[in-house]
């Protein structure tokens, strides 16, 4: 029988049974819309680390003192002591990956403006950390490199502590506020960034020259950690790769041993979160295909009901002439017209349902590839579980299938 | 006309079909041979367990002999693939069912085109063109569009019939096609029968009706699996002139 006939045939019989056919393919489209609805939010929940991590910078490269601690074994605390000031300034002339250096110096603490108090941390840096981290001063200037020089106690606020030591709407430029005690003069204040994804807010900061951090707040003569920037995203690796040699260098570590320090890349970083997402993701998505399975357990269900109901249906067409895989094939369109169709209303559904998730402002975003799988798993499914009542079909004695009742 | 110079369409020679029953062997057909040449309307009779459904497989395609050979318009049947056995029955039989067996809810002309959806050397529009021809040779070319479920017994059977023309084959395989029919509209089929005989068709009609045998040029008795009886009719009777002559229908 010809490719038309087939469907013509298929869509026939189905026609004949709609109620039926309605309930098979409900299954099909309850497992397609799940798996599009669970794959749209995970594609979403990346998109958006994405986004915000882009937001810190992407090409934003992190040395921290220490070896690599993901094995959790604890360290000496001379170990968190090895980048140096030589470090940082060796960084800054002759690397050609990299673009920006600043060296950090963080300490946590109350920060006091007359009677309005709040507690934050406070970041020492040098000038570059604003370009490194994509910060814009929105009021007033950064600090320079001459406040580096004289250790100025001048800093440079986040929105967040603007707002709990300013709540009057005072402007903060020029005025004095103390951290542990000691006096900063306010010189600018940070635009916003808002809370990040793992709901942090990543306007609680001040940041002051490191220079005066280090000798009037921490007292000590190391990093906490040092931010660099590549030239791009794509350098990044090669960026890591020379600043690696040049701390081995710096630290005289010999060949073999291990680095006393770590460098991560913000992409790194945003690739243990996607791959975590995906993994999330995956595990969603395994469920809701279970879904899909027990639906096409039904169709073949329903189709085994519809072979031994039409028996003598079939019996007529082979006397007539249909070979057992003309048959086979009738059946077949029909299981697999019946999942197409399930697929097809399921992916509307799916569509639908990452919409009403975006409504609710869950991050959504129902990914194209997702929605070709789904299409191409309900063909298969129409396949694989036709198959048994196809083969069924086609198997028939004529003369046994004329002579059912 | 010399059996030399007419048309064997259907030759036996010797088939046997054996059945295993459980242990037991079942001998449903001990023996047959025979030929039928093109044009003849040929009636094979039996009781029931004569084998005739047997042998009607056997001359359907649907079945294989155990031994024996059967050349249906000289092709050997006996070791032909299923499949194969399908493409035959497609283009060389046409079978008519004593239930009719036609598709529910489908029109006549779809009815009637199905078996030439097996062929596909028959486009959509040669299928309803044959389709359509098929149905005026029964009489029911005003009811091309009829749903099979909007006919009498006799309409349906007359659907059946065109189906089983539609794809001109070598030979008309009948069983039983007045069974389910009151005996007016039966007698309607079998003027249908003489017709198509009379132009030259070749009709094999398997039944256990001993008065249909008056109507057909050749009578096959099968008794046990073999055959008892194969006789000329030389005094065919006008299945029109039957039908002239039953009580008019009352409520006519």
């Amino acid at each position: 029988m010809s490719f038309a006939n087939l469907i013509r045939v298929a869509i026939r019989a189905i026609l004949s049974n709609k109620s039926r056919t309605l309930l098979s393919t409900l299954g099909i489209i309850i497992g397609v819309a799940a798996v599009i609805i669970m794959m749209s939010i995970g594609q979403g929940s990346k998109e958006s680390i994405r986004k915000e991590i882009s937001k810190m910078g992407s090409n934003v490269i992190t040395i921290r003192p220490g070896a690599d601690m993901r094995g959790g074994v604890r360290q000496d605390p001379s170990a968190m002591q090895t980048l140096k000031i030589s470090d940082y300034e060796s960084m800054l002339s002759g690397l050609k990956y990299v673009q920006h250096v600043s060296p950090e110096v963080t300490q946590g603490g109350q920060v006091v403006n007359g009677n309005n108090n709040t507690t934050t941390t406070i970041y020492g840096e040098a000038p570059e950390y604003m370009t490194i981290k994509l910060w814009t001063v929105q009021e007033g200037d950064c600090f320079t490199e001459e406040d580096i020089r004289k250790n100025a106690k001048v800093c440079v606020i986040g929105k967040t502590v603007a707002n709990e030591l300013f709540p009057d709407g005072q402007n903060p430029i020029g005025r004095s506020i103390r951290f542990k005690n000691i006096p900063f003069r306010v010189v600018g204040v940070l635009k916003s960034k808002g809370y990040n994804n793992w709901g942090m807010d990543q306007d609680n900061l001040i940041i002051a020259p490191y220079t005066t951090v280090m000798k009037r707040i921490a007292a000590q003569t190391y990093f906490s950690s040092i931010n660099a920037s590549a030239l791009s995203e794509e350098v990044s690796e090669k960026a890591i790769e020379e600043l690696t040699a040049l701390l081995r260098a710096n630290h005289k570590i010999k060949e073999g041993m291990d680095d006393d320090f770590t460098i991560r890349s913000q992409q790194e970083i945003m690739e243990t979160m996607s791959s975590t997402m995906d993994t999330v993701t995956l595990i969603l998505v395994v469920a809701a295909a279970f879904s899909l399975l027990v639906a096409g357990i039904g169709i073949m269900n329903i189709m085994l009901v519809s072979v031994t109901e039409r028996t003598k249906e079939i019996g007529l067409r082979m006397s007539v002439g249909a070979r057992g895989r003309d048959i086979s094939r009738q059946f077949l369109f029909e299981s697999i017209i019946i999942s197409l169709t399930g697929g097809l209303i399921g992916i509307a559904v799916g569509y639908l349902g990452s919409w009403a998730a975006q409504m609710m402002s869950l991050p959504a975003s129902v990914p194209l590839w997702s929605v070709l799988l789904s299409f191409g798993v309900c063909a298969c499914i129409g396949l694989i579980f036709g198959y048994v009542p196809a083969r069924k079909a086609a198997l028939m004695d004529p003369i046994e299938a004329l002579r059912y009742e | 006309m010399s059996d030399m110079e007419r048309k064997v369409v259907i030759e036996l020679d010797n088939v046997k079909r054996d059945f295993r029953v459980g242990s037991e062997t079942v001998h449903a057909l001990r023996g047959v041979s025979f030929k039928i040449y093109e044009g003849e309307f040929v009636t094979i009779m039996g009781t029931s367990g004569s084998g005739k459904s047997t042998l009607l497989n056997q001359l359907g395609c649907l079945d294989t002999p155990t031994s024996g050979e059967y050349y249906l318009d000289g092709i050997p049947v006996r070791n032909m693939k299923r499949s194969q056995r399908a493409v035959l029955r497609n283009r060389k039989i046409g079978f008519v069912f004593q239930n009719y067996n036609l598709l529910a809810k489908t029109t006549a002309v779809e009815n009637v085109e199905l078996p030439l959806m097996y062929n596909t050397t028959y486009s959509a529009k040669q299928r309803r063109e044959a389709a359509i021809k098929a149905l005026n040779a029964v009489g029911l070319g005003d009811r091309l569009e009829h749903k099979s479920n909007q006919m009498s017994g006799g309409q349906m059977q007359r659907v059946a019939i065109a189906r089983a023309l539609v794809n001109n084959p070598a030979v008309i395989l009948a069983d039983e096609a007045t069974g389910n029919l009151d005996t007016r509209t039966s007698f309607e089929m079998l003027v249908l029968f003489q017709k198509l005989h009379r132009e030259g068709r070749t009709i094999i009609f398997v039944t256990h009706n001993p008065e249909i045998a008056q109507y057909s040029s050749r009578n096959i008795m099968l008794r046990d699996g073999k055959i008892r009886e194969d006789i000329e009719n030389n005094n065919i009777l006008s299945a029109e002139e039957a039908l002239a002559a039953l009580p008019k229908p009352q409520d006519d």
